[in-house]
């Protein structure tokens, strides 16, 4: 009788029981990686329809000269705001529907109070940050929203990191960055968004994917 | 040198009294059915389980209500958690002697 073999196996046990019920395991790559898609398609029409309204988006900034091109801009933004809102309920929904699809089989509760923990941990500085770019967009400061988003997103997600599987803090750190570095190239937002809300979304959901998920 | 196998705790003698210990130690309070889905076990064998660990003064039990239903949250003691680490080590100091 291998004695050892049990007892080892019984601490693993207990520590995968402490991981099982504090953190919230079924957090699917494929998740991120619809989400991702999504993010790609939004940016895409995005950039679609600044092309259709004539304005380049690197040109963005300097357009805001004079009071017509103001005018046009302004109908233009309404329109990437609904835009931007469809692309969010798209990938919200598609993210839950492959997570959802994950908790049955890691036959963890969609809804327990670790998948709470969670929620409430990302929500917080998001819709905080929702309000201060909603704030700022009411001042007439319409370049911080991309990078605010990506920044505001990007500490959600490691805030909420510490209730999930623990590579997710790369996710936030990389979306915290791009954020960041956004702030430098103010008028090219939609770039980084592609980045940073498509391209790095799905290359976090592979890895999660390949990682945890693959058999 | 002492025996490390003196220092485990007959209490915890059960994989699905350290499975409860285990969530408890890691969690402020969980209730009934979020434990009872952790740990895969039949409403009566938790319990019973349960009633055991509270005997012992190593869980508190809070009974309370959301809405109409009854909702149960399980917290570990001091003691229990003192109890559970002690028990842990002599498990790793087993394991350490074995070699």
């Amino acid at each position: 009788m291998n004695d050892s073999a049990k007892l080892s196996s019984e601490l693993r046990d207990i520590k995968q029981m402490m991981e099982r019920s504090s953190r919230f395991i079924s957090l699917s790559g494929l998740s991120g990686i619809s989400a991702g898609i999504c993010a790609l398609i939004g940016a895409w029409l995005g950039n679609e329809t600044i092309k259709t309204y004539g304005i380049e988006a690197g040109s963005l900034r300097r357009s805001l000269d004079d009071t017509y091109t103001l005018l046009h801009v302004y109908s233009l933004y309404g329109r990437l705001f609904q835009i931007a809102l469809l692309t969010f309920a798209a990938a919200l929904i598609s993210a839950f529907i492959f997570t959802y699809r994950r908790s049955k089989i890691t036959n963890v509760p969609i809804w327990g109070n670790t998948a709470q923990r969670l929620i409430i941990n990302v929500t917080v500085p998001v819709v905080a940050g929702g309000i201060f770019l909603l704030a700022l967009i009411n001042n007439g400061v319409f370049g911080f929203i991309a990078p605010g988003c990506l920044i505001f997103y990007g500490l959600g997600v490691l805030n909420a990191s510490k209730y999930t599987l623990p590579e997710t803090r790369y996710l936030g750190y990389s979306e915290i960055l791009i954020g960041l570095i956004n702030l430098f190239f103010i008028g090219y937002g939609l770039y980084f968004w592609a980045i940073g809300f498509g391209f790095i979304h799905i290359i976090y959901g592979v890895f999660m994917w390949w990682k945890y998920e693959r058999n | 040198m002492k025996n490390p196998i003196e220092n485990l705790n007959k209490t915890f003698d059960s994989r699905i009294r350290l499975g409860i210990m285990s969530a408890l130690m890691v969690n402020a309070s969980i209730n009934f059915n979020d434990l009872k889905q952790l740990i895969n076990v039949t409403d009566g064998n938790l319990a019973s389980h349960m009633k055991a660990l509270e005997e012992s003064g190593y869980i508190k039990v809070q009974k309370g209500f959301i809405g109409r239903k009854t909702n149960t949250l399980y917290s570990a003691t001091k003691a229990g958690e003192k109890a559970f680490r002690t028990h842990l080590d002599a498990l790793e100091q087993m394991i350490k002697n074995m070699g």
